[in-house]
Order: C-alpha cells, then sequence, then structure tokens
C-alpha cells in the first residue's frame, strides 16, 4: 500500500495565497519529492512581468524550499516526535534558474539531503517542468525545530 | 595538539562566517558566537559541522547547548579529544 503523507501536508506551516505544494509523490531518510501548479490566478503574475506573466525566481524558490526542504524536515522530525509548535525559518538559498515557468504549469521538485543536524536541515533541490527539464536548481539551507522543546 | 594550534584552528573555521562588520581580529576567547561575533544560529551549526570535520569529533546536542563562546566551543573540543 501506498504510505500516506497527507500528515505531512497537515503539518506544513503555510496556507493561501502562499502555499507552494500540492502533492507529495514520496519522502524517505535521503530526500523528498512533490510537485505544485501555479494557479493562473496568482496575484504576482499581474506584476511579474507587466503583460508577461512568468513565475518569479524567488517563488520557484520558495516552491523548491517547501517540498524540497520543509517536507522533508517534517518527516524527519515527525518520525521522531509529535509535531506541535513549528519554528522555521530559510537560513541560506543558492539557486541556479534555467527555464521559465508560466502560469498553469505543474513543477516537480526533487530534494537530496545534505545534512540534518542541530536542527539546521540543508539539501539538494532540483525542479522540473511537465516535459521533465530542469527549471532551476540549488542548495538550500533553514533552521526547522518544534518550539517550547 | 597545543592549546595555541588548536585555537588558531577554530579561529580559522570561525573566520569563515564572520559577518562582513565582524574582523578575524575580533575573535577573543571570551567572544559569544551570537552576542559579539554576529553569528546567527544556522552559521554555528556550520561552525559545528567544520569542528567535528577538523577535529575528528562529533557534538551532541547538550554540547551545541552548552557552545556559547569560543571559550566553551575549546573546552567541548578538549573534552571529545580526550573521550577519544
Amino acid at each position: 500500500m501506498k504510505e500516506s503523507y497527507n500528515w505531512i501536508l497537515n503539518s506544513l506551516p503555510y496556507t493561501e495565497p502562499f502555499l507552494f505544494v500540492n502533492e507529495i509523490l514520496h519522502v524517505d531518510d535521503k530526500g523528498a519529492e512533490g510537485t505544485y501548479r501555479f494557479s493562473p490566478d496568482a496575484d504576482f503574475y499581474k506584476g511579474h512581468f507587466k503583460n508577461n506573466p512568468v513565475t518569479p525566481g524567488v517563488i520557484l524558490t520558495e516552491c523548491c524550499a517547501q517540498i524540497g526542504l520543509v517536507c522533508l524536515g517534517i518527516y524527519l522530525l515527525g518520525k521522531k516526535s509529535e509535531i506541535g509548535n513549528m519554528a522555521i525559518g530559510m537560513s541560506s538559498s543558492q539557486m541556479e534558474f534555467l527555464q521559465p515557468v508560466f502560469p498553469g504549469e505543474r513543477v516537480r521538485v526533487v530534494s537530496e539531503l545534505v545534512y540534518f543536524r542541530f536542527q539546521k536541515i540543508k539539501c539538494e533541490v532540483k525542479m522540473y517542468n511537465e516535459d521533465d527539464k530542469l527549471v532551476c536548481k540549488g542548495v538550500l539551507a533553514g533552521m526547522i525545530g518544534i518550539a517550547n522543546e | 595538539m597545543l592549546k595555541e594550534e588548536k585555537y588558531q584552528k577554530l579561529k580559522e573555521i570561525i573566520k569563515i562566517y564572520l559577518p562582513e562588520d565582524v574582523a578575524i581580529t575580533d575573535i577573543e576567547q571570551e567572544s559569544h558566537f551570537m552576542n559579539d561575533l554576529n553569528i546567527n544560529s544556522a552559521n554555528i551549526v556550520d561552525i559545528v559541522l567544520d569542528v567535528e570535520d577538523a577535529f575528528d569529533i562529533r557534538l551532541e546536542n547538550e554540547d551545541m547547548e552548552k557552545m556559547q563562546t569560543v571559550n566553551d566551543a575549546m573546552a567541548i573540543i578538549d573534552d571529545k579529544l580526550a573521550e577519544k
């Protein structure tokens, strides 16, 4: 039976309009994989760019972080403890952008854990479009832990 | 390994994570990583991971909590090296 990752989705500390995870395809101790479809109605398309909507790089980075870093972090934390008040923040990002992502496109993010120690999680992330072309890649890190622990 | 040698090795690691407004000459044994050297918690983790590699030791969560100053780090390194 396919493992359900709903508990991870339910533990995500984001909501609309800043949730960039639709589905988790796979998570294990080494990494995570998930998808997101950028809604053509998203507000940022009105301004990025004028009459030429393209998904901003920071939003692609955020999507990579939510799927690749945070979903994985919750999975790794959740195996050890109940997820209560989660404290979370991005600490560094180094990204390269190779292909534009237009409104309505679905992307797939794949992450590989570099380390998760002392509440710092660091991953290599890659985002692919529906043609399986690499959209962006990089290294992201953040602090993630249970508050009031 | 001499104390001075250990201290220099640690300083070389800390140097990498100093913010631009802090110089390597600002590092003193009494320096508090966060308050004096302006190093954030994410970079303190990097320092710990580099220290582990450089001294071939492994730190635990309680060591991390105790490691507030450069002196604390020196003491932890000494303890871990002695345990080996």
